[in-house]
């Protein structure tokens, strides 16, 4: 990894929901030129003063309008990382801050990585020493929340396509790269025609994953927040509370919902996903064991862990396992069955923030919402946040950059030209994949030539 | 101080009950193994000014080829240059000795074209050891060292078996496969440091009981065959390019007699023959332990991982000019020598072939290089380096490279200068140790060119560019070496001003013809001329007169500096990132289990590696994006407080 303060980084700096206004931000030398590139000021001409608000247009390059907006330049170093800053503020929701960061990155633009902004501040001495501290919780809450979220879509479809990609494309470079080390071992190698189509054929794979993105299907990934606790406390239903319809089978026999349910839903113009789990308890069930041993391993994986339990009865040693296997800072506690009276908590339930409802009658179901919505907002927050919402354009952003490579890898094989110069697009494309899979080391590549081919002269 | 008690405990149990005798000369670094690690290493360091002492099991093995007769190949090739930038013998050496020269991969692109050349074994050798006992710094004498002489917790020199002491505050151990070698023949085997020669015991141990990590590999070699009892008429030649092109920037052209390889293969016959002597492999057989390299297997694992091929390609080397001797390369085996003899009889051309030496594996310990500072220097004991097999590296090139570097700071260090470090965008040298003490070597460790990131920017023909000014500050160049570098250096740049200011216009009809090239609008400097695939600077030279004068190696620096612009400067850019994290230091005292933030597996890893800088840290597997970012914050708060 290389830190590079050379980039103009983007990212969308206001809480997730359906505010009034979106906030995007740009920060890094080449951010003015990226504003001129979209935003057109009402009546004036004249380059735009620093530290001074300016309605006007946000436009595509094809000149189509995105969003009315308000747009204002911080010109370095008066500004909060130093560095030219941009923000261009829009109607809020998700889909109008997505594609303005998206055009952003079009344009060169990367988009900022957990806690960089916060990162640039600091090491421009725009922050002091005193608040180092703050600086490194910043970077590690986002770069742990960023952490989630990739592990919650390691099993999606779009981690899935990413992962062969990268598959794919070092397979192809093993091709070029045991071409030009081992010269003289006669190598049963990939001809131009087979790398030429195999590399057309990972592009339009690509080109369709990104219309994808275009369309907003991927949207689908929201923050994610599982329903947890022991059998019978009412997690299914609640989760259909939530739904507003009956998705999950909810029966009185403890232990119905043996594996893990999904659905996603929007929450006042944020995206969530809802993720429903067997009860936890000691059981000698096989069938019931994995189902808890999943729930288990998805609570590490999620944005918040919605804890429920049975207020009207004391918690007994399945709650208390079911609470140890949660996290304190992502967890909210929901005290079930409120209808049916309520007991006082041991302490350490008591130390977790909670909310009484009642699923069956839909009760306190508003507070529980206004609760889960301030939870994002105070946990991700300010600029730069690392949740899905970013993190799927992260996916879209490495896509875009590997296909360019890709295409000009083609170009190599196609004119010709040595072998070395496609080797180095194909190294390009794997970097920026490696954003989402991390580093495809050299010592893969080799791995790949030895398993494939005899070496060994 | 770290590991104290371990020091004089090695040193206690080593000098009980045995009379030693001070050989009483003071010298600055010893060098431990004469190989081609050793030979650099005790070179550089006479050079660079400091009384010498070059110790080898046996004099007559100075710079032995224990494998194939041959120096360079791809990204090897590079090291020699590098080598020879740095003012090291290896190219010197294969120019007056090498009998058969090739540039490999010349349409491969610039930087992966990559030179190669078989040696007369002997020859090499003998010029080597002649170059060496005339490097008046230098005593070349014959020795085992058991253990190194500990005095006040501080190193002071070498011990050897005969019982002398030689004095030293900086030793370089370069012990290639001697360390408790163990050479396996089929079932059979025995001690040896390589066929013929007995291993090193007892250092081993002793490093151990310094606290050491030592560990095991595996490396093996074919049978040798007399080339008189050869079918010639049955193998296809290889000659190689002529005119042969010199290795060394010193060399203007190879004198030496020229003779040919030869290429044959093996069949089904061959690997039916193979197939049934595993019983007797001590490879299949479960007897070797260590881990061999996967680039450069033996030829029963090729038959049995790649059951479906039928055909193994197999080069005939001459071992040199004075001896039938010749080396079938492609054919490493530890098979036993009745099924060595019988499998190669298969092969066309050797169907009555005599081995003059069985092929053989060999076991040996080498210390894990995880444990070295980027200067090849111990992280235990000050003063200490390791170069070559020991750090669990395959290859004359990767060994003599490391030599080099730990020669020049064992040096530095006496001088009470600072260590030098080569960046992985400055040369192979810098990317090969950078990994080993980053990655550490879990298979023999062999340099290719994927390895480097920068490769573009690695090639032979700049390895002077490279490294040369850095070898001239070092003292290791001669001036009149220094003088030709720069007449090379204002040659390259006239060349650029006049490629920049000598223009073609529309009415020079005489030369667009002979170019063949269609009219032009408008005039054309010929740099932009040059841009153009048809064009070459060799055409140009031929047809306007300026530039007729400048060299032909400094007519290819200008060619592809001109041609490959593009790629060139993305990778220059690439580089000027890679630096910002190299520049941010990372001081040795640094303690990051105060880190609290970085999760535990992190700070053991960079506790246990100790980068030199941030960029160091961020290669280290494991290390985090985020880590870095918070390490970041960490040091500037650090060089505030």
């Amino acid at each position: 990894m290389i830190i590079d303060n050379q980039d103009t980084i983007v990212a969308i700096a206001t809480a997730p929901g359906e505010g009034g206004i979106g906030i995007v931000r740009l920060s890094g030398a080449g951010a003015e030129k990226l504003l001129d590139q979209f935003f057109c000021a009402a009546a004036i001409k004249a380059p735009l003063a620093s530290h001074r608000l300016y309605y006007g247009h946000f436009r595509d390059a094809l000149g189509e309008l995105v969003d009315e907006v308000m747009a204002v330049i911080m010109r370095s170093p008066q500004s909060y990382t130093r560095e030219d800053v941009v923000e261009v503020h829009c109607h809020g929701g998700s889909v109008v801050l997505r594609r303005i960061v998206d055009l952003f990155v079009d344009a060169g633009a990367r988009l900022a990585r957990p806690g960089e902004f916060t990162l640039r501040a600091f090491l421009n001495g725009r922050i002091d020493l005193a608040r180092a501290e703050a600086v490194i919780d910043v970077i590690r809450s986002r770069s742990d929340a960023a952490c989630r979220v990739a592990m919650g879509q390691m099993e999606g479809r779009l981690s899935r396509q990413i992962y062969e990609f990268r598959d794919n494309i070092s397979d192809l470079l093993a091709e070029v790269e045991a071409g030009i080390d081992f010269p003289e071992e006669e190598l049963p190698l990939a001809d131009r025609q087979r790398l030429i189509s195999t590399s057309s054929t990972i592009e339009a794979q690509m080109g369709t994953l990104l219309q994808s993105f275009e369309s907003g299907r991927i949207l689908r990934d929201g923050l994610s927040i599982l329903i947890f606790g022991k059998p019978n406390v009412g997690k299914s239903s609640l989760m259909n509370t939530l739904l507003g319809e009956a998705r999950t089978i909810v029966s009185d026999i403890p232990g119905t919902t043996r594996d893990t349910v999904e659905e996603s839903l929007l929450l006042k113009g944020m995206p969530l996903r809802l993720i429903d789990t067997a009860g936890v308890r000691h059981t000698d069930d096989p069938l019931e064991v994995q189902g808890v041993q999943r729930a288990q391993a998805k609570v590490a994986g999620v944005d918040l862990v919605l804890l429920v339990v049975d207020g009207s009865q004391h918690p007994d040693e399945d709650d208390i396992k079911a609470l140890q296997a949660c996290d304190p800072e992502r967890t909210l506690l929901v005290l079930n069955k409120q209808d049916l009276g309520s007991c006082s908590l041991p302490e350490e339930f008591a130390d977790l923030p909670s909310v009484s409802i009642c699923a069956r009658y839909a009760e306190g179901i508003d507070l529980l919402l206004d609760r889960v919505v301030n939870f994002f907002s105070r946990h991700s927050g300010g600029e730069g946040r690392e949740t899905t919402l970013l993190s799927d354009r992260r996916h879209r952003e490495a896509l875009l950059l590997a296909r360019s490579s890709l295409e000009r890898f083609r170009f190599t094989v196609i004119d010709e030209q040595p072998s070395e110069f496609g080797a180095l697009e194909l190294r390009e494309a794997l970097q920026a994949l490696g954003e989402i899979t991390g580093e495809t080391a050299p010592e893969d590549i080799l791995e790949k030539i030895f398993t494939r081919f005899c070496i060994g002269k | 101080m770290f590991h104290v008690k371990h020091f004089t405990n090695g040193a206690e149990k080593c000098s009980i009950g045995q009379s030693m005798y001070n050989y009483g000369k003071q010298y600055e670094v010893i060098v431990v193994g004469a190989g081609h690690a050793g030979c650099e290493a005790a070179l550089a360091a006479a050079r660079m000014g400091c009384r010498t002492l070059l110790l080898n099991l046996s004099l007559d093995a100075v710079a032995q080829m224990s494998c194939n007769p041959a120096i360079g190949g791809l990204a090897k090739g590079h090291l020699v240059k590098e080598i020879d930038a740095l003012g090291g013998a290896m190219a010197q050496c294969i120019d007056a000795t090498g009998i058969q020269f090739r540039i490999l991969n010349t349409k491969k692109g610039p930087a992966v074209r990559a030179s190669r050349a078989q040696a007369d074994r002997h020859l090499y050798q003998s010029w080597m050891k002649r170059y060496v006992e005339n490097q008046p710094l230098i005593d070349l004498k014959q020795g085992a060292v058991v253990g190194l002489l500990m005095k006040d917790n501080l190193l002071a020199g070498v011990r050897t078996r005969e019982g002398l002491e030689f004095l030293a505050r900086a030793v370089v151990l370069t012990t290639g496969t001697f360390m408790r070698g163990l050479i396996h023949v089929g079932l059979q085997n025995y001690p040896g440091g390589r066929a013929g020669e007995p291993p090193s015991e007892g250092l081993s141990e002793h490093l151990k009981s310094l606290g050491f990590r030592v560990g095991r590999l595996k490396t093996g070699t074919p049978p040798r065959i007399d080339g008189n009892t050869v079918d010639f008429s049955k193998v296809e030649p290889q000659p190689g390019d002529s005119p042969p092109k010199p290795f060394s920037f010193e060399t203007e052209r190879i004198t030496g007699p020229q003779v040919s390889c030869y290429i044959t293969g093996t069949n089904p016959r061959t690997h039916e023959i193979i197939r049934s002597g595993l019983d007797r492999s001590p490879l299949y057989s479960g007897v070797i332990e260590g881990v061999g390299p996967r680039y450069c297997p033996s030829i029963e694992d090729k038959v049995v991982r790649f059951p479906e091929k039928e055909y193994h390609q197999v080069f005939l080397e001459p071992e040199g000019l004075d001896t039938s001797e010749m080396y079938p390369n492609g054919l490493p085996t530890s098979l036993p020598p009745d099924i060595q003899l019988a499998f190669l009889r298969t092969i066309p051309g050797l169907e009555n072939v005599e081995i003059t030496r069985p092929g053989y594996a060999i076991e040996y310990d080498f210390v894990d290089p995880i444990q070295l500072k980027p200067s090849l220097e111990t992280k235990l004991i000050e003063g200490l380096f390791h170069a070559g097999q020991i750090n669990g590296t395959s290859g004359y090139e990767e060994a003599a490279a490391q030599g080099l570097i730990a020669g020049i700071n064992a040096a530095q260090g006496v001088k009470g200068r600072d260590p030098v470090v080569i960046g992985r965008d400055q040369g192979y040298v810098g990317v090969l140790i950078d990994d080993l003490v980053n990655l550490g070597t879990k298979e023999p460790y062999r340099m290719f060119t994927s390895r480097a990131e920068y490769r573009l920017l690695l090639r032979e023909d700049n390895a002077d560019q490279r490294l040369t000014p850095l070898g001239h500050v070092l003292g290791l160049i001669s001036e009149q070496r220094w003088q030709r570098y720069q007449e090379k250096m204002n040659h390259y740049e006239q060349g650029r001003t006049l490629l920049n200011d000598l223009r073609i216009g529309p009415g020079d009809k005489e030369l667009l013809t002979t170019l063949e090239l269609p009219e032009l609008k408008n005039g054309l400097n010929l740099e932009q001329l040059l841009r153009r695939p048809e064009i070459t600077m060799n055409k140009l030279s031929e047809l306007i007169p300026p530039l007729s004068g400048i060299p032909l190696e400094v007519q290819d620096l200008l060619e592809i500096g001109i041609k490959y612009e593009g790629y060139i400067k993305r990778q220059v850019d690439q580089v000027e990132r890679f630096k910002k994290t190299e520049e941010v230091e990372i001081p040795a005292s640094f303690d990051y289990h105060s880190v609290c933030s970085l999760s535990a597996e992190v700070r053991e890893k960079l506790q246990r590696i100790r980068p030199l800088n941030l960029g160091q840290a961020s290669r280290i597997p494991g290390v985090t994006p985020a880590a870095i970012s918070i390490l970041a914050v960490e040091l500037r708060r650090g060089a505030n407080d």
